[in-house]
């Protein structure tokens, strides 16, 4: 190909298109996360997810997350069209703060999970996953 | 989808007063996306279980909402607190409002 000014527009423009991508899929989720939150700040630590370093099939990725005095956690994949997985609400009668389940991935990604405490302060962690083929089918 | 919807619980038959048991949860249901397209290129609608509760003796244990991302077949797995002889109920609540329901008794030990 021929390096004319359209061209070199043309790469151009395709290559702040993917720079920006990515921020938009992590914008979705930080809001998703600023929705659960209320904007409060977010801490560490307390929070345990558990999930494959490699998933082969991203169609079914067990995951698991545990938070001792947590009243709900809630799961998003940062890199799926839409990043909410589930929010999962403990009452009196849960014996740990821990949920497992399997998680559609569209690729490798972060997972995230945000857990409410009792006393109303919120902690998070994330986890990578390496997809090696995307669960939203075509 | 209110056909071939069959919901699986395990839950132990006999545990001591106060102790923590762990409960797995299973209900058949394609759990269809919304971002799938068929082979004319047509999206297929999305129709997915929406929300889980699992009560006992009509106190909460967890209700966990689902969204889309969830798999095929949804499993959950989860600990609760037995204070008592009684019985688990649970619920699973489809896109299209129906409602599926499976209930397990414990005793005491």
């Amino acid at each position: 190909m021929e390096l004319t000014r359209r061209n070199a527009l043309a790469i151009g423009a395709g290559a702040f298109a993917a720079t920006i991508l990515p921020f938009q899929a992590f914008a979705a989720a930080d809001e998703a996360i600023a929705a659960f939150t209320g904007g409060a700040d977010v801490g560490e630590g307390g929070i345990t997810l558990t999930s494959p370093e490699i998933a082969e099939n991203g169609n079914t990725v067990p995951v698991s997350v545990e938070a001792p005095g947590a009243v709900s956690i809630m799961l998003l994949a940062a890199g799926n069209p839409d990043p909410a997985v589930a929010t999962a609400n403990f009452g009196p009668l849960a014996a740990k703060q821990a949920v497992a389940m399997r998680i559609r991935l569209a690729g490798s990604q972060d997972i995230v999970a945000v857990a409410k405490m009792a006393d109303g302060s919120f902690v998070k962690t994330a986890n990578a996953i390496k997809v090696t083929i995307g669960g939203c089918g075509g | 989808m209110a056909s071939g919807v069959k919901p699986r619980v395990k839950v132990p038959k006999t545990a001591a007063a106060g102790s923590s048991i762990t409960i797995k949860t299973l209900i058949s249901h394609k759990m269809e996306s919304g971002r799938r397209k068929d082979k004319a290129g047509e999206l297929i609608p999305r129709s997915i279980i929406n929300r889980f509760t699992c009560e006992f003796n009509g106190q909460s244990v967890i209700e966990v909402i689902m969204e889309p991302a969830i798999s095929t077949n949804p499993f959950l797995e989860f600990d609760a607190t037995v204070p008592e002889a009684g019985e688990f109920k649970f619920t699973w609540y489809d896109d299209d409002g129906d409602v599926y329901e499976a209930s397990k008794s414990v005793a005491m030990a």
